[in-house]
């Protein structure tokens, strides 16, 4: 049945991006562990850990496009379940830290000793374990947005509200994490990593298993978030976008389906974020500050809004811009990240991938049967 | 009736109070002779020197004051075959009891050593005879020392600088000092102990109550729970001050979020446009108040004074005019499109911070304050700054302007006209793109405005509008879309709302409770506080 899923429920731009996000998951490791230095197709540590950074902005997006592209609801708030998730990857990994600290304190990790606390707080108990630090990944995040969305969604929050209230529910964690006596490394955040499930996470193998997992996520998001909008439920999600009243009026459950969407979607969020950790080697505070959000927003749209595969193509694009830029012209990243949301909205409103299947459907002169549903407000 | 009585009786209490000091006055008008102390000087002993300082400072002789600071100072000397106690001068040596300079000291004079417990008696007898220095604010100071310490020694000194004082401040001072020591002073008499307490309670602070509340388990129950009922109602009092002293500061803080709110309830209120550049705007105000400041000091120093005043339309007209050129040049194409608006006008926000980084600097730049906001006021137990309060009175100054111009000119007209019935305004002859960008022009430049006010209470930084953004749609959505007078409320009652919570909860929690409020208020009204009604609704 899976299989069969794979061969046909997918249409065909998603079975191209399956390709080349698994081809690149093999060839990236493979070339920075099997090829020597000097080879010009030696792919440096510093890029592949670059690229599986990369990898999970793109889950996120994709996680951002699954609501806002098939359901219409702007989350200014996403990078939340994101960080949400990094942290209780990042308890895991302090966990893993042990007599190694500064303070060399077997249980309590160094903001901890540092603060003066004499025991592990109740949240923190359990995260020494692997396996219930990747259930927290994934339920703390879906719990969060279930909560929100159940009292946001019945309440028939919509449209700009929601946007403010998810970016006000972002800039809240902000601040309370930013507070010390919350358990969670105040300012400073988690970092300091030593080792994931035995592995050294300086060390170029585990770099590369990363990557590549990072990877795996991505193709596993894109093929969830297919089935999501190619079932029955996706297209009540994409008229719900289009006419929620009506929605509502031939007797679907609204809120129950964009609760559900809302949640899938902050746990995929939650899963990028556990990945991304590791990676970077910190999580702090800072990855709440709804700028962040805001920004997650805008590689959907570069990409294209509703396409999936666009909230990858354009994640990917805008942070490779990013990297460029601040490499080269730093003062000058904001300006283009500016004028990028300026001119996607104004000028682009398809995105890439929407604006490119555009193109080429015209040029066929037939409609090809995968066409993007047009976004509509 | 009852209340005269209670005042005659409180009199009587008063004169009981007086009546039993007097033996005590009489006392220290025999204690003048103070020659029995000074040959203690001369034994050279500490038990004996501490016992003469006591004996000295509270003999209430002119020269006390002079013999004990000498004693401080290392300048008190003596010698024991001639029992001459003498000061050490600048310009030569006197006698310490008279004060007349010895023409021919004696040889073997040697300074009055001290240790610890001689410094101690030395650092009381000092604070108790400062009460009868010169200086008001000294005597003052030394009386809230007394109050303090409760030194039953003091008492005499208290008596003797109260008889004298004529200063009303210094005065209650020493009363309240006198009450504290009577009132812990064991054989002191009921009455006058009662009155004592009368008069704590008169004070009416936290160190009052704390009086109050130390006396000895030996004490009779009835001044005991005097006592008591005194500071019980101390309390009362301070509690009511605190919420007093809540509830402006909280009327400030809603003023500042009124302010950065303002011009908001016009974009997005009234408009619908969601402006996520508008902290930009309010950031833009306060530079130019930077740059007219700048341009003040280096060419008319004068003029100081009136920077803000100038700088207020300036920061509108800079702030107005950007937002022209932000509705024709990009918000027009997007009407209809609230959450495109809101990505375009966010990068707008970012090239705008950059902007301002790349010519001013990333660095907060100082803004002066003119001298009629520097300082503050007392009123009650509470201090307020004179700037805090001008940005009340200014944010009540522009929503009132705002709502004037609204509803009684032309233009207000034209605007609500505009929003309220696009196509039937336009048929009626209005030129709708041109009241488009007059309106947002307006509600940008209500933002500048704010910018100048904010300038004198926040760091004028590029990220200045950043932190204020979130706030201001709070604010408005709170207050309910559409409506000024909401937006009013709104930010008053989060102000207040916030100053309340921050003795509990803390700044930063205050505030997180304060969102999570907002967005559980949300899902129950989510069209705020004061929803519009009708037709307007629909749109």
């Amino acid at each position: 049945m899976i299989g069969y899923f794979l061969k046909n429920g997918l249409d065909a731009r998603v079975r191209l991006a399956l390709v080349v996000i698994l081809a690149i998951a093999v060839l990236v490791p493979a070339s920075n562990l099997l090829l020597p230095e000097s080879s010009p197709f030696h792919v440096p540590t510093y890029l592949v850990t670059l690229f599986g950074k990369y990898a999970t902005y793109a889950v996120l997006a994709l996680a951002l496009d699954l609501v806002w592209g098939y359901c219409g609801i702007l989350s200014l708030g996403h990078g939340a379940f994101f960080a949400l998730g990094g942290y209780a990857m990042g308890m895991y990994l302090m966990r893993q830290i042990g007599t190694r600290g500064v303070y060399g304190d077997p249980v309590l990790p160094d903001f901890m000793v540092f603060l003066n606390w004499k025991e592990l707080p109740w949240y923190w108990y359990g995260f020494d374990h692997f396996a219930f630090a990747m259930i927290m990944v994934v339920l703390v995040p879906g719990i969060l947005a279930f909560v929100f969305g159940w009292f946001a969604f019945r309440s028939r929050v919509t449209g700009v509200y929601l946007s403010i209230i998810t970016q006000a529910l972002t800039y809240a964690l902000l601040l309370a994490f930013f507070r010390n006596d919350m358990g969670f490394g105040g300012n400073n955040g988690l970092t300091d990593f030593k080792d994931i499930l035995g592995f050294n996470v300086q060390a170029d193998g585990t770099r590369a298993a990363l990557f590549a997992l990072s990877c795996l996520l991505v193709a596993l998001g894109l093929v969830l978030a297919a089935a999501i909008v190619n079932s029955k439920l996706g297209k009540v999600l994409v008229a719900i976008r289009d006419a929620e009243s009506r929605t509502r009026f031939i007797g679907y459950r609204v809120a129950t389906y964009k609760t559900f969407v809302f949640t899938v979607s902050a746990m995929l969020a939650g899963l990028a974020g556990a990945l991304y950790v590791p990676q970077v080697g910190i999580i702090n505070p800072s990855e709440f500050s709804p700028a962040n959000s805001i920004e997650a927003v805008i590689w959907v749209a570069v990409g294209g809004r509703g396409t999936l595969v666009g909230a990858v193509v354009g994640a990917v694009a805008v942070n490779w811009g990013k990297t460029w830029f601040t490499g080269v012209l730093p003062s000058f990243w904001l300006f283009a990240l500016g004028g990028l949301f300026v001119l996607v909205t104004l000028f682009l409103p398809k995105g890439i991938v929407g604006t490119w299947s555009e193109w080429r459907a015209k040029r066929k002169a037939t409609p090809p049967s995968d066409a993007a549903p047009a976004p509509a407000e | 009736m009852n209340a005269n009585v209670r005042r005659l009786a409180r009199s009587a209490l008063l004169i009981l109070a007086f009546l039993s000091a007097l033996p005590l006055l009489g006392a220290t008008a025999k204690a003048q002779d103070i020659s029995a102390a000074m040959a203690k000087f001369t034994a050279d002993s500490y038990s004996d020197t501490v016992a003469a300082i006591g004996e000295v400072a509270s003999s209430g002789h002119p020269r006390a004051a002079a013999i004990v600071q000498a004693i401080q100072d290392g300048k008190l000397e003596f010698d024991t075959a001639s029992k001459t106690v003498a000061i050490r001068t600048a310009t030569g040596v006197v006698d310490a009891a008279t004060g007349d300079a010895l023409a021919t000291p004696p040889a073997g004079l040697t300074p009055v050593r001290a240790n610890n417990r001689v410094r101690s008696v030395l650092a009381a007898a000092l604070g108790s005879l400062t009460l009868m220095s010169p200086n008001p604010a000294k005597r003052l100071e030394a009386a809230e020392a007394v109050f303090k310490s409760r030194d039953q020694g003091a008492l005499a000194t208290i008596e003797a600088a109260l008889a004298k004082e004529s200063e009303a401040r210094v005065r209650s001072a020493f009363e309240a000092a006198r009450a504290a020591i009577v009132l812990h002073k064991a054989d002191a008499g009921e009455d006058a102990r009662l009155a004592a307490a009368a008069v704590l309670k008169a004070r009416g602070d936290q160190d009052a109550v704390a009086t109050l509340r130390g006396l000895p388990s030996d004490t009779p129950k009835r001044v005991k729970d005097t006592a008591e009922t005194a500071a019980k109602a101390i309390e009362t009092s301070l509690a009511m001050w605190a919420s007093v002293q809540n509830a402006v500061y909280g009327v400030s803080l809603g003023s500042v979020l009124l302010l950065a709110a303002i011009g908001l309830a016009i974009t997005f209120g009234v408009m619908g446009i969601i402006n996520m550049a508008h902290g930009e705007m309010v950031m833009l105000g306060a530079y130019t108040t930077f740059v007219v400041q700048e341009v003040i000091r280096t060419h008319a120093p004068g003029l100081f004074d009136w920077s803000l005043a100038i700088a207020i339309p300036l920061a509108f007209l800079v702030s107005g005019a950007v937002g022209v050129v932000l509705e024709r040049g990009i918000i027009r194409f997007l009407y209809g499109r609230p959450l495109e608006t809101l990505l375009a006008t966010w990068g707008v926000s970012l090239v705008l911070q950059q902007t301002v980084r790349s010519i001013f600097g990333a660095n907060n730049r100082e803004v002066g304050a003119p001298s009629w906001m520097s300082g503050s006021f007392e009123l009650g137990n509470i201090t307020m700054t004179w700037g805090r309060l001008w940005i009340v009175v200014f944010a009540l100054a522009v929503f009132v302007g705002l709502i004037l111009i609204l509803k009684k000119t032309p233009a207000g007209l034209q605007m609500r006209a505009v929003t309220q019935n696009r196509a039937m305004a336009s048929a009626m002859g209005i030129r709708t793109p041109f009241v488009d960008a007059l309106t947002f022009g307006l509600g940008c430049g209500i933002a500048g405005i704010a910018g100048v006010a904010l300038s004198q209470i926040d760091n004028v930084s590029p990220n200045l509008g950043q932190s204020y953004i979130i706030d201001s749609f709070m604010v408005v959505v709170f207050g309910g879309v559409g409506n000024l007078w909401g937006t009013l409320v709104g930010a008053l009652t989060l102000g207040v709302v916030n100053k309340f919570l921050e003795p509990f909860a803390g700044a930063v929690l205050g505030k997180i409770l304060v969102l999570v409020f907002i967005i559980l208020f949300i899902q129950k009204r989510p069209r705020g506080l004061f929803a519009l009604k009708g037709r307007a609704v629909e749109s």
